[in-house]
């Protein structure tokens, strides 16, 4: 049966009461510790990199919530991850989770030995350890060969070569890096500060997702620096989640720009009236709620498939997700501000950061018309 | 609902279905006799009291009664093909109507003996239906109608229609409507098909010339007609719009066949985008559908269960009219003609590309436009303030009208 006239698999999307309380707890949490002011004073101080509300999130098991209890996580699944990444997307919230605890958590579990994944992911779940992935070439591409090459020299590998686009790359502790050998792709475990490498920030569209370029100059790696398992399906699985937890952090974005422009329409009095009576600014938010529940609908959909390791069904519900909501986030927040009006094109007012995190979510992972091929080739369209 | 009430609940239920199959088969017995016999066993409506066609549990077992007959190889399609009076009638007819009525009318609307029809609507009065001009006058014990109104779903076929009146015109609008059951076939009632965009009739327009209607039809109070009609509208938006249908099936089903058809070569690479987007939407859409039920049944309904009719609307509109641009000159032709038929059913979803696209158009209009749809989303989801009214306070009689 293809793809297009097989059944949906389905899972609850109901919370549980222990997932109701891991909301509750992220939201008093990032309510305190992510307010406007302090994402603001992190992006144009810290290099958008908030170590102390990092270590809070660490402390409450939030950096190794899908790492097994055994490697020192919480062993939950994507589907609280999830949450904990709408709760993020809400505020903007400048920590290396989707760098970290998604992309380079899931690769290493996914492509490293038992005994590399035992030395590894306990430093992500503690805190020391934060990972950024390097697997594009400078310009980006996602279809092209990563942009570091690695030659085999002694008992181990030499590296080469330049990674863009590298998220959290300059503030992480730790790289993987994927690289071309002469027997296919590889992926390798290096400490950021190691002899070799250069790491330059990008002067990036949304400054609350710093991104680096990073150059390898004849930097030295052991040979148990590689992961042991496959590369491939390493960065293929690191990705999916990837997209999937980006998809469940711009649903939180949108919610909360629906809600802030919502309230300002309520409270904004002009021609005697509050603007939120009049239909033209009326309409335009209904029409943002429409699409918000089914944006929530796509990103939970595929959360839970990602936790149920639904893998066929993840060839569709992730694509579908990431192209929905980036969509869906992109017209929320262009829309905030013209609602808002002048207000909205003020540095002082948040919505610019919302509208940057929609148009720089929206490209990253690839476009939501780069997911829409993706899924026309599985569907067979 | 706690756990033991639920369960309790259950077993009700069930032993009700298990009695109702061992004496009337599903598969085996004629569907009027099979309908009366469900009524009897209190599984038409789960949530009336017993003896009404219910069991007074909770409404979300009815999809589980319903599920089961149509695994037993019984039918459901009367709720469909009566579909006024079982999905909108019976429940005003709970809420506002006297013993009498319910004893009366309810077991035949639920075994179709009876059809039903809604006459609300009319020509001066679409969307601002508290604006609707048909009088009554009291006569006795008798009430006489005068006027017409429009868009009758069932009305050629109805032996009763559910009909608002003006009963007071020098009181504020929404203060002097009075609600009655009117028999279809009494003199002076005149029933016309209304010749629509698609070439077919599935609605019709009635004309009422000194209809009488005796007091004990009423419905509510002299006046108070616009809370009873309200009770009718909250089922109506239920009825149309989404439900969490299969993956792929409705109007993207559709789009995707004349893809294949005609894109199925050169793979248009333009085309093919937009057919993803409308796949995606749909797809979307389809799963805030399982979502709400969900969140239904479990009793913690959110804004997701009011969104489905605005959004399938538009996006029935948008993917229907698609498909006719991919079939390139054939989207130039109808098939079949516009020659004058009546359907069975109200909304046909098997008509093909050319009639759904120009039926597509009504998904906007009816059952609350898309404008009016987003205002209740604006005021009553969002809890922004509504516009200012100029026709609220001063007597019906001085509201202009065009």
């Amino acid at each position: 049966m293809s793809a297009l006239t097989a059944p949906a698999p389905v899972q609850p999307f109901t919370l549980t009461d222990e997932q109701k309380a891991l909301t509750e707890m992220v939201r008093d949490l990032l309510g305190d510790a992510a307010s406007s002011e302090r994402v603001r004073e992190v992006m144009l101080e810290h290099g958008g990199f908030d170590q102390s509300l990092y270590d809070q999130l660490v402390q409450y098991g939030l950096a190794g919530l899908t790492i097994s209890e055994e490697h020192g996580g919480a062993g939950a699944s994507f589907t609280e991850l999830s949450i904990v990444f709408e709760e993020l997307g809400r505020h903007l919230a400048p920590v290396p989770m989707l760098s970290s605890s998604v992309l380079g958590t899931t690769a290493i579990q996914v492509g490293a030995t038992p005994e590399q994944q035992a030395a590894w992911l306990p430093g992500v779940a503690d805190g020391s350890t934060r990972l950024a992935l390097a697997h594009l070439d400078p310009a980006g591409r996602l279809d092209a060969d990563p942009g570091v090459r690695a030659m085999a020299s002694g008992d181990g590998f030499t590296l080469d070569g330049t990674a863009g686009y590298v998220i959290d790359g300059a503030s992480a502790t730790h790289l993987l890096v994927a690289a071309t050998t002469d027997d296919g792709l590889a992926i390798f475990y290096l400490d950021a500060e190691a002899a070799g490498i250069e790491r330059r920030a990008i002067d990036v569209l949304d400054l609350t997702r710093p991104m680096a370029t990073i150059t390898f100059s004849g930097v030295e790696v052991a040979a148990d620096a590689m992961f042991g398992g496959n590369a491939s399906a390493a960065l293929h699985a690191a990705l999916t989640a990837g997209v999937v937890m980006l998809a469940c952090e711009q649903v939180g974005g949108i919610q909360q720009i629906l809600s802030r422009t919502t309230v300002y329409a309520r409270e904004r009095v002009q021609f005697g009236r509050a603007i939120g009576s009049f239909q033209a600014v009326k309409h335009k938010l209904a029409e943002t709620l429409v699409a918000s529940e089914s944006a929530r609908s796509a990103a939970y959909h595929a959360a839970r498939m990602l936790a149920a390791h639904e893998i066929e069904e993840l060839r569709i519900a992730a694509p579908l997700a990431k192209s929905y909501c980036s969509d869906v986030y992109e017209k929320a927040s262009g829309d905030a501000i013209q609602l808002h009006g002048g207000i909205a094109f003020t540095w002082e007012h948040d919505v610019h950061l919302y509208f940057k995190r929609a148009k720089a979510s929206k490209l990253l992972f690839g476009s939501p018309k780069h997911h829409r091929a993706l899924l026309a080739d599985v569907l067979e369209l | 609902m706690g756990n033991d009430a639920t369960t309790a609940e259950r077993e009700q239920v069930n032993a009700q279905i298990e009695a109702l199959f061992a004496s009337h088969p599903p598969a085996d017995t004629p569907e009027k006799e099979f309908w009366g016999a469900q009524f009897d066993h209190g599984l038409a409506w789960v949530q009336h009291p017993e003896g009404f066609g219910g069991l007074g549990v909770s409404p979300r077992w009815q999809a589980e009664v319903d599920l089961r007959i149509n695994e037993a190889g019984g039918s459901t399609r009367n709720r469909y093909m009566n579909v006024l009076g079982i999905g909108m009638g019976a429940g005003t007819i709970m809420a506002h109507g006297s013993e009498e009525h319910q004893q009366r009318f309810l077991r035949p609307m639920f075994t179709m003996e009876e059809i039903w029809c809604q006459l609300f609507s009319e020509p001066g009065a679409g969307s601002d239906l508290a604006a609707l001009a048909t009088t009554a006058k009291q006569e006795g014990d008798t009430w006489i109608v005068n006027g017409q109104k429009v868009w009758t779903t069932l009305g050629h076929l109805a032996k009763w229609g559910l009909l608002v009146t003006r009963t007071d015109p020098d009181v504020p609008k929404h203060a002097g409507l009075t609600y009655f059951i009117v028999d279809m076939e009494e003199r002076g009632v005149d029933v016309r098909p209304l010749y629509q965009i698609t070439g077919e009739a599935e609605f019709n327009e009635v004309y009422f010339t000194d209809t009488p209607i005796p007091d004990d039809m009423r419905l509510g109070e002299v006046g108070g007609g616009w809370s009873v009609a309200m009770t009718t509208l909250m089922n109506e938006r239920v009825a149309i719009g989404g439900n969490a249908a299969p993956r792929g099936t409705g109007a993207i089903a559709g789009a995707v066949e004349a893809w294949q058809k005609m894109h199925g070569e050169d793979g248009d690479a333009g085309l093919r985008d937009q057919l993803l987007s409308h796949w995606v939407e749909a797809e979307a859409m389809r799963l805030t559908a399982v979502r709400a039920k969900e969140a239904a049944q479990k009793g913690t309904p959110g804004p997701e269960g009011s969104t489905a009719k605005l959004q399938w609307a538009d996006l029935n509109k948008a993917i229907t009219s698609f498909t006719i641009d991919l079939l390139g000159p054939e989207g130039m032709t109808y098939p079949g003609g516009y020659e004058f038929t009546r359907p069975e059913q109200t909304a046909n979803r098997d008509a093909g590309p050319h009639k759904s696209f120009l039926r597509a158009r009504a998904n906007s209009i009816e059952g609350g436009t898309s404008e009016v749809m987003k205002n209740i989303l604006g005021e009553r989801v969002l809890g922004l303030p509504g516009e200012p009214r100029v026709d609220k306070n001063i007597p019906w009689r001085e509201v202009p009208r065009s």
